[in-house]
Order: C-alpha cells, then structure tokens, then sequence
C-alpha cells in the first residue's frame, strides 16, 4: 500500500466524521501526534506478511443460540431515570431534531 | 513471605464467626478514604457512605456468609454499580447512576463482599500513568510519581490501605498490571472470556478483561475465584471456565527481548529474582521477534478501532452529560457535547481509530492487525510448548515522576506498554508480583508471569513461590 499522507485536511475529514469538532489549536496540536502514530507505529504492519485468518477475538467462540423468552427489565420511568429533566418529556426521551 | 493472618481468607474465617471484625475492618477503611481523600491522593472517585452502612446492615442479618464475608471491594469506575456513579473516568458519562450491577458486582456481593468505592483511572482506560482524567492518583511510595495506569486508583488504594482490602480492576493492554507493579501490589488478569464483561462501560471489546488487585497473589486470587464464571448477557463468555487440575511447573522462560528493552534499574532487581527462581526450576530464555516488533502497532489499532466504535454511542443523550437540544440538528448536538467533554485523549483515540477504520483505509490496517494478532498469538502459543510460563520485567521502568509523563509524546506514553500488550492481545492470562525496589528510586518493581489460555492456575502456585 502506498504511504498515507497525514494532512490537516485528513485528520479534520476523519475528525468530522468521529462528530468532533476541532480547534484550530487542537487540529495544529494533533497532526503531527497523530502522524507520528500512523507512520511510526501503525505503518509497520506493511512489512509483515500476514495470509493468516483474522483473529477477531483471542480465543475461538461461537455463535450461542437463546431461547426467545420475555424477561423482567427496567420499567419506562427508571429507563428515564439517567435523563435530564430537559431532554424528557411525557414519558419518552427528547432529542435533537433529525431532519 | 506473605504471612495467613494477613490474607483476605483469613479475615473471612474470622469475621464469620465474630461480626465485629467486619465493623472495625470497614471503620479503618473508611478512615483511611477520608485521609487519602484529605491528603488528594485520589485513589477513590466515588464514595457513598449511605450506601456502604446499607450494605452492613443487610450483611449482619445475612444467613449465608460467603467467601468474602465482610471484605471491603474497591471497583473501577468503568464498571457499573447500581445507584452509584460510574463513568469510566470521564466527563461524558457524569451522573450516570446505572440501574443495574455488572455480573461481577453481583457475584461479589453474593459472596459477602462489600462495595466499598468507585476508584479513579484514566478516562475509559485510555492511558499507562491515569493521568487521562479529572483526578489523578498518585503513587503511594512517593506522591509525585505516577500510580500507572489505568486502573491506577484500585492498585493506589490496595497498596495504601493497612486494612483487608481487594480491588476489582479492568486490562484492555496492561491496565492490572502496569498500576500493580507500579504500586507494589499483585495484580491478576485473567483469560480473555473468563470472566463476564456484562456492565463493563468498553473500550476495546476483543481486549477488555475484568481482573484483580490484591496485597498477595492469594487475596488476588480468591476474588478472582468469586468473579469468575459464565454469563449468558456477555456473548464473549467461557462456558468451562478455568483449569482446575494444579499443573506442576518446571520450565521457566524469559522473554528476552522484553527484558533488553527495559531500564537497568528494573533488569537489576528482575535478574536477581529469576537467578533465586532458579532454584526451584529450569529457567531459560525465549526470544519472540513477531511480539517485540509488531504487537504495539496491532494492538493499537485494534484498540483505537474498537474504542471509536464504542463511543460513538455517547451523544449527550438518555445519560451522562447532557446539553440544550432546541433548535438544534442531531449531528451538531451530538458533536458539541462530545467535543466539550472528550479530553484530548479521547479525541485522539477516536480519531486514529476512525481513520484505521475508513474505506480505504480498513484492510490495510484494521484488518490487516486482525490477521497480525493471530501470527502473534501463535508465536505465544509455540514458546508454550517448550515452557510453562513465561516472564519478564511488568514494566521497562519504576513509576515514573508527573513531570518526567508530561514530556512524553502520545506514541512514547504507547511504547510504554511494551511488556504488557502482548499478552492482553492474545488474551493471555497473567500477573504481577513485586519482586523489589529499585536501587536508585526505591520505587517498587514488579516481574510478570504469562500462562497459557485458562492456565490461571499455574499463575498463582508460581506466585505462591515468588512470595
């Protein structure tokens, strides 16, 4: 793979994307951190030659089947509990708007 | 020498037979949270003495005493206690007072055990010192320097604390055991699956391992015992469990090229201990070129993948920190309230993860460190054939000073993490014992043992001789 090149405009792109907004203070501070990270650690993996199987987990699991059983949970007024008294209303969550 | 009237099992065996053992036990403890709350040594992020009397009362009255009767428990912040603050460490999550106990809460107070405290650490476990947040605890041996992180507050307590006293902590790279070594304690990380994740608040899911911190491998050990089992709410969980059989221990091997990387202050103490170790077994020395060369780079960017993933649930909404969302789009609430209450950390760990993530950009790194970490882990598993455990130095140095981490740049603070990475990345478990001081700093200096997966047994017989 061709080397990445690190820019502002990457990281600021990726930055968007993660919803963050940064600083020009923060943008000026990361690029260089973040660019050594990248080319110093991350891109010495190019070297290695690696057929093998991903290992998505440590050790081998699989995939366990429950049955489709209704169970006690939380009632509608503790689900509201962590909420704050702004963003709940008659019962539900309040967020922003969507469109 | 750890003698049996200092281990947890012998305060249990005492205090079910006299509950005023458990009283005056707990009064030191809370004595003791308010000294080190006084002095600002942060170790404990939360303390509800309400809560703790609750616990007591119900205890007194309770038919079955189990085998952690009456032991005060410290546990991570990033694991959640019912009705009680748990917000990892960060400000995103302020207030969140969950509505549930993580499976390892449960299955501790099911055996007596009181939750005592929330304890400090580096926001969502993003950090080697537990600077990464609003409280930062600091080293009992000597206040200026660092208690590692980032289950920094439970290794602080557990090595400040002259009470009986256990900590639940959490490893995703060596969070037990770099705050171990550096505070002199022992601290224990289990097989990756061994223990339920069920109420852990993530940061990387393939990585995270709840695990202990006790004053000796045995206290270390029983409270593994207890939290130890399969849970059906954590997909990752171990049916079988741990080997039970003892399996004896003859070969020794330490990893060479991690000891070469470390401080001479720390080989010193380190060498001394594994040439007396070499009275009771055969020890050599194994060289693994794949781990010392690549296994920060994979970790790193399956950690930072993970994490961003993970946080992309917190939005300033249901929970934690919240905002005013009128006259607002979603996308632009959601990135006010996680750029305000991210810490720089975060937001770094966030952003490289994202971008080892995007098109693009995936094969050539997150997928590419998926397929790195089974070369490694099968690098691990063939030095296991020819040894039982193997060793090295916990960390490369003794607890360092504030001021000497604030000059480190972000990748020197991740070289940091050289011996302790790889086992957690092949989910390998371990532990650390203080084998002594540095000459110099008089700091402690903690030696790690790896053992095949589900060899935890091994890991405490080992430690039962080092002591």
């Amino acid at each position: 793979m061709a080397k990445v090149e690190v820019t502002k405009e990457l990281i600021a792109k990726v930055a968007k994307n993660a919803r963050l907004n940064l600083t020009d203070a923060e943008l000026e501070k990361f690029v260089p951190q973040i660019k050594e990270i990248i080319l110093d650690s991350f891109s010495l993996l190019d070297e290695v030659d690696a057929k093998e199987e991903p290992s998505f987990q440590p050790g081998s699991i699989s995939n366990r089947m429950r049955k489709d059983e209704v169970k006690k949970s939380i009632t509608q007024e503790e689900a509201l509990k962590n909420a704050s008294q702004k963003l709940r209303e008659n019962g539900y969550f309040k967020g922003p708007k969507v469109l | 020498m750890v003698k049996r009237e200092e281990t947890i099992a012998f305060f249990v065996e005492k205090a079910k037979e006299d509950f005023a053992l458990v009283e005056k036990n707990l009064a030191g403890v809370i004595t003791e949270i308010k000294n080190s709350n006084a002095k600002k040594l942060n170790y404990i992020e939360e303390f509800d003495a309400a809560d703790v009397l609750r616990q007591v009362a119900e205890l007194k009255k309770a038919k079955y005493k189990g085998k952690l009767f009456g032991v005060p428990v410290t546990v991570k912040d990033a694991i959640c206690v019912k009705g009680i603050e748990s917000k990892a460490g960060s400000k995103i999550l302020k207030g969140y007072k969950p509505l549930f106990d993580a499976n390892v809460i449960e299955r501790a107070r099911a055996e007596g055990a009181i939750i005592l405290a929330k304890t400090t650490q580096d926001e969502f476990g993003f950090g080697t010192f537990a600077t990464h947040t609003e409280k930062v605890p600091k080293n009992p041996f000597d206040n200026e320097r660092s208690c590692g992180g980032s289950s920094g507050g439970g290794a602080g307590f557990t090595a400040f604390t002259k009470n009986f006293h256990v900590a639940i902590g959490e490893s995703t790279g060596g969070s037990i055991a770099c705050p171990a070594s550096f505070c002199g304690s022992v601290g224990i990380t289990p097989t990756y699956g061994l223990v339920s994740r069920y109420g852990l608040i993530d940061y990387a899911n393939s990585l995270d391992k709840i695990g202990t911190i006790g004053k000796n491998a045995e206290d270390a050990a029983l409270l593994l015992e207890v939290i130890a089992g399969y849970d059906a709410r954590d997909s990752t969980s171990l049916q079988n469990g741990f080997k039970k059989e003892d399996a004896p221990i003859k070969r020794l091997a330490v990893i060479k090229d991690f000891f070469d990387g470390c401080d001479d202050e720390v080989k010193k103490v380190v060498q001394k201990k594994i040439n007396e170790l070499k009275k009771f077994y055969e020890v050599e020395e194994v060289s693994l070129p794949l781990n010392v060369k690549y296994a920060l780079a994979a970790y790193y960017i399956i950690a930072t993948c993970e994490a961003s993933t993970n946080l992309a649930k917190l939005s300033g909404l249901r929970y934690g920190a919240q905002g005013e969302v009128e006259g607002k789009h979603f996308d632009a609430y959601f990135s006010e309230i996680r750029s305000k209450e991210f810490s720089d950390e975060a937001k770094r760990r966030i952003i490289l993860g994202t971008f080892a993530r995007m098109s693009g950009y995936r094969d050539a790194y997150y997928l590419k460190a998926m397929r790195v970490r089974t070369k490694l882990i099968n690098e691990f598993n063939n030095a296991f054939k020819q040894y039982d455990l193997l060793l090295n130095p916990t960390m490369p140095v003794v607890a360092p000073k504030f001021s000497e981490i604030e000059k480190l740049t972000p990748l020197q603070n991740f070289a940091m993490d050289l011996c302790t990475v790889p086992a957690n990345l092949a989910g390998l478990p371990h532990i650390s014992v203080n084998v002594g001081f540095g000459e110099e700093s008089k700091m402690p200096v903690g030696l790690m043992a790896i053992a095949p997966h589900l060899q935890e047994k091994r890991l405490y017989s080992f430690a039962k001789v080092m002591e």
